[in-house]
Formats: structure tokens, sequence, C-alpha cells
């Protein structure tokens, strides 16, 4: 097989075959969370969602992908012609390019840079690019301000969001992302039980970088239309649609790999094994899971109304089951399948409870207004991780040069942030107070 | 692998002397932005290209997406059509273009004539992979102080562009 | 790897765009335009950490020229560098 291929080109036939699977397989992703958020939206609201097309609705997001490919493309009168054709390209472009330091698994990394964190935080600058100048080639008002209000919330949150980031860097003490993961697995822990308001101060972050509710004013419908999107149709409208989407995926990665440990399973450091096998007692957890689940697809089965329905829940609980029979057999394959398997299986675990996490602030939390969500960014959050960074910088001071225990000092530091959040928040409501009573 | 290089290095500094002339020559001025921003990334990849992954990341986030930014804000929010149909050069720019040329002339002339007696470090041959842990000792430890100046500076700028950007009510 | 690149050949692309900077600067009318061509002249230095000081440096000038540039703009409703002239006499 070696010499089939020429000897140059073997480095990289790895990462491109990554990288073709995780662009062939995003859009049909990102059509499946639209599907998840509406489905998760009904059960919230006390509903069914979507159930026509397809047996539950499971076709929804192919026949959407259809119709936005068939609908017109329609082009503002006076449009800035290269910047209108250009900026979802930008947009999708960049949310894509931030996947090849995303490591998904072990070996399932299209590039392990050694400043993959921050490669990933400039390609995510780059896109509001797209959407700035979107917004000014639709030559429209309401698009002008969507996007000139939507790229002041992001570069805003922005910093903040880096800063939480950082709070997880200093435990790590590198910028690739493999490398972190590595000293969550060295360490025996993930970072969010030694830095949760860095987890926190980057949740935050997160949700208003890809303007989710709370913090998606600049394009709700109820406000100004849909904002910088609101003169593109069709397939540029797709465009920028699976930009938002692969930019919340990409979040939820970053997030996982520094708070929640990447590839790695929930306790790390816990040993303990099968009676006479070398198979570890919490490896077996993920086959137990999926397995729990398939039987409940079966409990559920016969109780469906209609026969089709049925069969498509049979279908389900087979398909959990065949998953937990791969993850069962993977723990009797050689290490490298087993640590690829399993740590694709964690990671997407992880990044859907944390997409989960959106979904559930989406349908539960009011709208922020916009200077409301200005002085959240700026009066609340970027003091606020300073501080974290500043408690969080002593802690291990404390830790590395005079032997505490970094648990200990760790709690410590989250009890001054949290006294210093206190404050912040008193003196913040006092200062709306003030504005509302202006009349403002 | 070498060739692979040269081919870059044309292609990105060919890209940023193309896309600083449209940038300097377009009568919109958002075109203009994008063109920059053009620029800005070519010289980013040349900066890769010398093995400075740092300066590499640090050109994007903060002049790519820091400055060009807030530069893109301003001219979408004080643009004025008018403009767009004026004639874009000033008076000056016969004598302005000889003078460019003339200093450009100068500076290649020094540059050719001492090139065997300039003493220019070579790149780094193999992969620095340590170049961010570098840079940082060096921030931190021999140019502390410029650093801190560096912060001072930036405080003093925001507190300016701050108060001259206030509206008076 | 980088021994069929001359050293020389980054000067002479240092040159080229300090050179059209020049030129944008004492050319073009609008200032934002003069700012953001004059930005682009320092980009053209060598040296690492001199590098990073430079796009600091850049940045707050940016963002004190463009504060001018706003509140200029509302003083006097105009862009054109040859209609800021009051300070001539």
């Amino acid at each position: 097989m070696g010499h089939l291929i020429p000897q140059s080109i073997v480095p990289y036939v790895i990462p491109v075959i990554c990288a073709v699977v995780i662009v062939a397989v995003l859009p049909l992703l990102a059509g499946y969370i639209v599907l998840m958020e509406r489905k998760v939206m009904a059960d919230m609201q006390a509903r069914l969602g979507p159930m026509r097309v397809g047996p539950h609705g499971l076709l929804q997001p192919i026949a959407d992908a259809v119709k936005l490919l068939l609908k017109e493309d329609i082009i503002p009168e006076k449009a800035d012609l290269l910047l209108f054709w250009f900026a979802p390209l930008l947009s999708v472009t960049m949310a894509l390019v931030a996947y090849a330091a995303l490591p998904i698994g072990p070996a399932f990394q299209i590039a392990d840079l050694n400043i993959g964190l921050l490669f990933i935080l400039a390609v995510s600058a780059l896109g509001i690019y797209g959407i700035v100048f979107g917004g000014w080639a639709s030559n429209s008002h309401y698009s002008l301000l969507g996007a000139l209000r939507s790229a002041a919330q992001l570069v805003s949150y922005e910093t903040a969001a880096g800063l939480g980031l950082i709070s997880a860097l200093l435990l790590a003490g590198s910028l690739s992302m493999k490398e972190i993961v590595m000293a969550q697995y060295d360490q025996g822990v993930w970072f969010i039980w030694y830095v949760p308001i860095g987890f926190f101060i980057y949740l935050v972050g997160s949700i208003a970088e890809t303007n989710r509710a709370p913090f998606d004013l600049p394009e709700a419908e109820s406000e100004l239309v849909a904002g910088y999107m609101t003169e593109y149709s069709g397939f540029r409208w797709s465009l920028y649609f699976l930009a938002e989407y692969a930019n919340m995926i990409i979040v939820a990665g970053i997030a996982t790999t520094l708070f929640l440990g990447g590839w790695l399973r929930p306790f790390v450091s816990f040993h303990d094994h099968l009676p006479g096998t070398s198979v570890e007692l919490l490896d077996a957890l993920p086959s137990l899971l999926v397995l729990g689940v398939a039987l409940y697809c079966f409990y559920l089965a016969p109780k469906q109304p209609v026969k089709i329905q049925k069969l498509f829940m049979g279908a389900v609980g087979g398909l959990c089951f065949l998953l937990a029979a791969i993850l069962a057999g993977a723990l009797f394959a050689p290490a490298p399948v087993q640590q690829g398997i399993h740590g694709a299986f964690w990671f997407m675990a992880k990044v859907f409870g944390y997409l989960y996490l959106f979904l559930w602030f989406r349908f539960t939390f009011p709208r922020y207004r916009f200077d409301q969500l200005m002085r959240l960014g700026w009066r609340f959050l970027i003091p606020l991780s300073l501080v974290n960074l500043i408690t969080l910088a002593v802690a291990l001071l404390l830790t590395r040069e005079w032997g505490w225990n970094l648990r200990l000092t760790t709690i410590l530091s989250a009890g001054v942030t949290l006294g210093v959040a206190a404050l912040l928040l008193k003196e913040d409501d006092a200062g709306s107070q003030m504005q509302t009573a202006d009349g403002e | 692998m070498a060739a692979l290089n040269s081919i870059l290095f044309f292609f990105l500094s060919a890209l940023a002397v193309v896309s600083a002339i449209l940038m300097v020559t377009r009568r919109n001025i958002v075109h203009g932005a994008v063109y920059l921003i053009t620029t800005l990334l070519a010289t980013a990849g040349i900066f890769l290209l010398l093995q400075a992954e740092f300066l590499f990341v640090v050109q994007v986030i903060l002049y790519v997406g820091g400055i060009m930014v807030l530069f893109v804000f301003v001219i979408m929010l004080v643009n004025l059509d008018v403009s767009l149909l004026r004639f874009q050069f000033n008076g000056q720019r016969f004598v302005a273009g000889v003078l460019a040329l003339a200093l450009s002339a100068q500076v290649f002339l020094a540059i050719w004539m001492g090139r065997n007696s300039l003493h220019l470090p070579e790149p780094a041959a193999s992969i620095a992979a340590k170049n961010t842990e570098a840079v940082g000792d060096a921030l931190f430890q021999r140019f502390m102080l410029p650093f801190e100046i560096a912060s001072i500076l930036l405080l003093v700028a925001m507190i300016g562009a701050v108060v001259m950007a206030k509206r008076r009510v | 790897m980088n021994a069929t690149i001359p050293t020389d050949y980054y000067l002479w692309l240092s040159l080229a765009l300090f050179t059209i900077g020049v030129i944008g600067v004492l050319t073009r009318r609008n200032v934002i335009i003069i700012l953001m061509v004059f930005s682009r002249m320092w980009g053209s230095v060598d040296g690492q950490v001199f590098a990073i000081f430079v796009i600091t440096d850049a940045a707050a000038e940016a963002a004190v020229g463009l504060g001018i540039i706003l509140a200029f703009f509302r003083n006097r409703e105009t862009l054109l560098a040859d209609e800021m002239d009051m300070l001539k006499w």
C-alpha cells in the first residue's frame, strides 16, 4: 500500500479524509440540529413540533433544503453586487475553516496546530465580516442597522469569551487543542471543576457570539425583520444559516475541549477494571447508555398509534442497539480504535449537551434590548472575566510555588470572583434604574 | 517543498501588492476596506511563511478582526453618497506621485547597493515549534518595559477615543 | 526550507507596500482612506517583537484617528481633506 501512494502525499491523506468527512457531514448535521431545536422548542411549549414530513418529522431538514435550493434568488435594486455575492461566502468559509483545529478524537483532527485555539478565534473574528458586508451590500436600512448591531455585539463579547478561555488555558499551559485535552487527562479531571466561572463566562460569551437568544436582537423576527439576512433568499440565505449553525458547533467544540475534557470520559482517573479483563469499568458506560436508549425505543414502539410509527420506533431502537454493539465491541479492539470510537462518542455527546443548553436558553429567557446587551458585555462580563483571571493566577501561584492544594485554591478564587460579581450586579442595578428613571 | 514555499511567497506578495494598489484607487470606500483586509491577510500569510506563527495569528485577530472592524464601522456610519460622485484624487496627485517614486527609488538604491554588507538574519531553517513560547519569553523578560509602555499607550488611546466620540448631551 | 528565498525579497516587498502607502496618503482626498493607507505603511517592518508593538501602536493610532474623524464629521459634515481647512489663514 505504501508504494501505491507517492511518499510526499502520505502526510496529507488522513487530514484530507477528515476534512472531506467534516465538510460532507456538516450541512446534514446542521439541518438536524435545526430539527432538534424545533422538537425541543415544541416539547418545552407542550406541543409536538414537525410531525408530517417523514416519521416524526425526520425528513423535515431535507424538505427545507430542497425548498431553499429551488427558491428564487432575489437581489435588491442598488445592491453592491461584489459584496452581496461575497458576504455569505465569507461567513460560511470561515465557519468551515475553523474546523481545521478542532479535536474530535485523538486521531480525528485535521491539523494539530501549535496555536490551535488562537487560530479558531482568529477565524471566528474573520466571520464577522460576512455579517457586516452582507448588511451593507443589501442597500437597506434594516439590514445595515442589524449588521452593525450584530457586529458590535460580536466584537464586545469576543473579548469576554476570550478572557474566559484564558482561565482554562492557565491550567492547561498550551494553546494546542490536543495538548489541552492531554493536560486534562494528566491532571485527571475536567477543567470545569477548577474554573466553573470561566465556563459560565464562556457560555454567555459564546451565546452572544453566535447571535443566539437571549442575545438575538439583530436577527429576531419581531425586531429588525431578519437583520443582515433580510434581503437574502434561497441558497445565499441557506449559506448564512449553515454558517450560523456551524459556528454554534465550533463554539460548543471549543467549550468541550477546554472545559469538558474533549474526548475524555467523565471520571478520567478512575481506572478500576472489570475483574479479570483489561476493560476499564467506566469505558462500558457509553454502550450501556445507548443500550438504555434502545430499550426505551423498543418499549415505546408498541404504544404508537400508527403502524408506520411503530416500525419507525423499532428501526430507531435497532440503530441504537447497533451503536451500543459497536461501542461495546470497540472495548476489545486495539487501543487506537477504541480511543477513536469512544472519543468521538464522548465528544459528540458533550457537544450536543452544550447545544442543548443553547436551545434551552433560547426558549426560556426573554430577549435582551441592545443597550442592556452592551451594558452586560462591557460592564459586567469583561470586569468579571478580568477579576476571574487575576484570582485564578493568584490561586495557581499559591499552588505551584507554595504547594497548596489546587482544588482549595480554585474554590477560594471562585469565591472571591463571585463576591466581585455580586458587587458588580448591585452597582449595575442602581445604574439601570437611574437610566429608566431618566425616561430613556 | 521548497518550490511550494516559493510559489506561496510569490502568490502572497503579488496578492499584497495588487490589493494595496486596488485599495488606494477605489472610488467606493467600502471596497477599499475590503482590499485593505485582503492586503492584511496576505501580509499575515507571509508572516506564517517566515515561521512567525504567533505574529500571524496576532495580526489576524487584532488588525483584521479588530482595527478593520472599527474602520468598517466608521465608514458605514458616516458614509456620504455625495462623495462618490466627486473626483477621488486631489490636485497634488502628479507631484505626489513623482515624489513618492523618487523616495522609493532612493530606498531601492540604498538596499541594492548595501545588499552584500547588510547582515540580515537568515530565516529559521526548520519549523520553530516553540515560536509562541519564545515570543512570550521575549515579551515578558527582555521587552518588559516596552510591553508596559504599550499597555499604557493603549489605555490612553482608549480613553481618548471614548472622549472624542462621545456625544455631548 | 527557506533557503530558496533570499531575505532581500522580503525587503523589496516591504518597499513596494511602503511606496503604495506613501502615494495613497499624498493623493487621496477622503480622510478615512488616508488613515487606512497610513496604517498600511507600518505593515512593512521586520522583527517579530517589534512587529507586535507596531500592531499595537497602529491599533491605538487607528482608534484615536477615527475618533477625530467622527468628531470632525459631526461638526462639519464632510469627509474630504480639501474641505478641512479651518486652520488655514
